[in-house]
């Protein structure tokens, strides 16, 4: 019994990842409409540009923060400027060959730079360090700092979302664009802030599976399935659905790897359809959608 | 002092030409109707001003600056606001975010929440509901405070009146001489020949794209109005 619990418990945790991984494609299709095939690969790229810079500037994977995060901000804004805005329209084909397209070169120019081998970001000590439950049920420090920067951020975002003057325009944004512009809402630009907004979670999302688990310039695609797979779930009426769809997918995940460790991804899929049929517009669906 | 001078204006949807060759003129403080049947071209002049449709003209000036191929953004800054047809409240915002959100551009003026709740009490009460839950009536007075809260110069309204009820569309129109005392100009679009004759200084009279009559609503015979307007 209390190892299922246990199970449960390290499911919530990695839950809390998996939101981090999906709230960020959330943003933006909430946005604009953009699907981003290369979420994926933009998270394993962050991880690689925090590698990076820990390695220069001989910091912990924590403090690279600092720099990483402005960067990949930037990096969101002027790709959106430069690029995707321009694919934006009515047809919904054209970003997602884009953002397809972009996916390859991110991974190729990985594999070029960095070659195919496993990295890993190193915390030190902290990585070890777990927190005794009860009887049977550790958890590590890392995996709940995760979590709890994850909720964090969620809530974080949903407030921001909700009362901030930028949230508004988000959301105006996303209910009617011409009309926004009329309010002065330049939407190019909110756009680019959304983007940004993106990468940041992307990129503290890329830190921590760098310093939870390994990458590798080939791990982007399964982790755009997985954030896909939570923003479905969760629905895209409020970020705590995205938590939510995380959560659900890390808890499956976990309960089938209990059953049997081959069963962990299938688990997710299958705990993912069963509510795609049960709840076809997720956990808390947008109110109103066109 | 002219406010708005448009000469030779052409629009455009893609390869549609909807506007042709129209002079428009707007003075400060001044009210002007502009009328015309389905199809006549009304809204794309407003769209045209707002920089929401493709348009070619010899000038569109806003206070003697041309404000041609600007963007939307920088002509409410500009103090243009319009009260679109159908007044596109955004479903996601609650009626004081769709207020609020109204003066996005960040223009100085005398309008805030308090004064818009002022002139529309029946707002106030109901500030935290989605635009979507209000009724017609109701949806109309926050398009207008939204546009309000821009501190607009000049206000453009499409369809005013449109499918609300006559003792509903009376008390729109009350509102209207408390704007203009402000000192804002408006453009009034109206199906409801006679509302629109009341407010205006002047009327524009469009037919299937081009001006068809212009004058102060004295000087114009209710069958000169009728020939502008059905094209007979
Ligand atoms: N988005 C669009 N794409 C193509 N054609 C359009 C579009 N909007 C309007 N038109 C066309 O442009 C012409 C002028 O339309 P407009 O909406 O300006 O007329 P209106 O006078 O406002 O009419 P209404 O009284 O129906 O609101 C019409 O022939 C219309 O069919
Ligand atoms: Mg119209």
């Amino acid at each position: 019994m209390i190892e299922w619990i246990n199970s449960i418990v390290q499911g919530v945790l990695t839950g809390g990842l998996y939101a981090l991984f999906a709230a960020g494609l959330a943003i933006i299709f909430g946005v604009m409409r953009l699907v981003n095939i290369a979420h994926g690969d933009l998270i394993v790229l962050a991880a690689f540009v925090a590698m990076v810079v820990i390695e220069t500037a001989g910091v912990d994977p924590f403090v690279s923060m600092i720099a990483v995060l402005p960067f990949m901000f930037f990096f969101g804004y002027v790709l959106q400027r430069g690029v995707l805005n321009y694919t934006l329209g009515d047809d919904l084909l054209p970003p997602l060959l884009v953002t397809f397209g972009i996916s390859i070169v991110i991974q190729n120019l990985l594999l070029e730079i960095f070659s195919a081998d496993s990295q890993r970001l190193n915390a030190g000590a902290i990585e070890t360090a777990s927190i005794k439950l009860a009887e049977g049920i550790e958890i590590g420090t890392l995996p709940l700092i995760v979590f709890v920067v994850a909720v964090a951020l969620i809530a974080a975002l949903q407030i921001g979302f909700s009362r901030t003057r930028l949230g508004r325009a988000f959301r105006a944004t996303s209910d009617d664009p011409s009309t926004a512009r009329l309010m002065g809402i330049r939407q190019r630009h909110v756009f680019g802030l959304a983007m940004g907004v993106s990468m940041v979670l992307v990129a503290i999302a890329g830190i921590f599976i760098g310093i939870r688990t390994n990458f590798d310039p080939a791990l982007g695609p399964s982790r755009l399935l997985f954030a896909f797979e939570a923003v479905i779930i969760g629905g895209l009426g409020s970020m705590w659905g995205t938590l939510a769809g995380g959560v659900i997918l890390g808890v499956a995940q976990n309960i089938g790897a209990k059953i049997d460790p081959g069963w962990q991804i299938l688990a997710g899929h299958i705990a993912f359809l069963v509510i795609l049929v049960l709840r076809p517009n997720g956990l808390f669906p947008r109110t109103r959608d066109e | 002092m002219s406010l708005l001078e448009i000469r030779n204006l052409d629009a455009f949807y893609g390869d549609f030409q909807a506007l042709f060759g129209l002079d428009f003129d707007l003075d400060e403080h001044e009210t002007v109707a502009a009328i015309g049947a389905n199809g006549a071209g009304k809204t794309t002049l407003l769209r045209a001003i707002t920089g929401m449709v493709e348009a070619t003209s010899d000038a569109l000036d806003y206070r003697g600056d041309s404000i041609q191929s600007r963007e939307a953004a920088d002509i409410v800054a500009l103090g243009i606001a319009m009260v679109p047809e159908g007044r596109r409240l955004f479903p996601s915002l609650s009626v004081e975010e769709n207020l609020v959100i109204g003066g996005y551009s960040g223009r100085p003026g005398g309008w805030s929440l308090d004064r818009v709740y002022e002139l529309f009490p029946a707002l106030r009460n109901r500030r935290s509901v989605p635009g979507t839950a209000l009724s017609g009536g109701e949806q109309q007075m926050t398009a207008i405070g939204r546009a309000l809260m821009s501190n607009p110069e000049l206000i453009l309204f499409d369809e005013l009146s449109l499918g609300l009820a006559p003792v509903v569309v009376g008390e729109i129109y009350e509102v209207l001489p408390a704007i203009k005392a402000e000192g804002t100009a408006m453009v009034v679009v109206e199906q409801d020949i006679n509302r629109a004759l009341e407010v205006a200084d002047r009327v524009y009279c469009l037919q299937e794209g081009r001006l068809a009559l212009t004058g102060a609503p004295a000087s114009l015979t209710r069958d000169r109005i009728a020939a502008a307007y059905f094209g007979t």
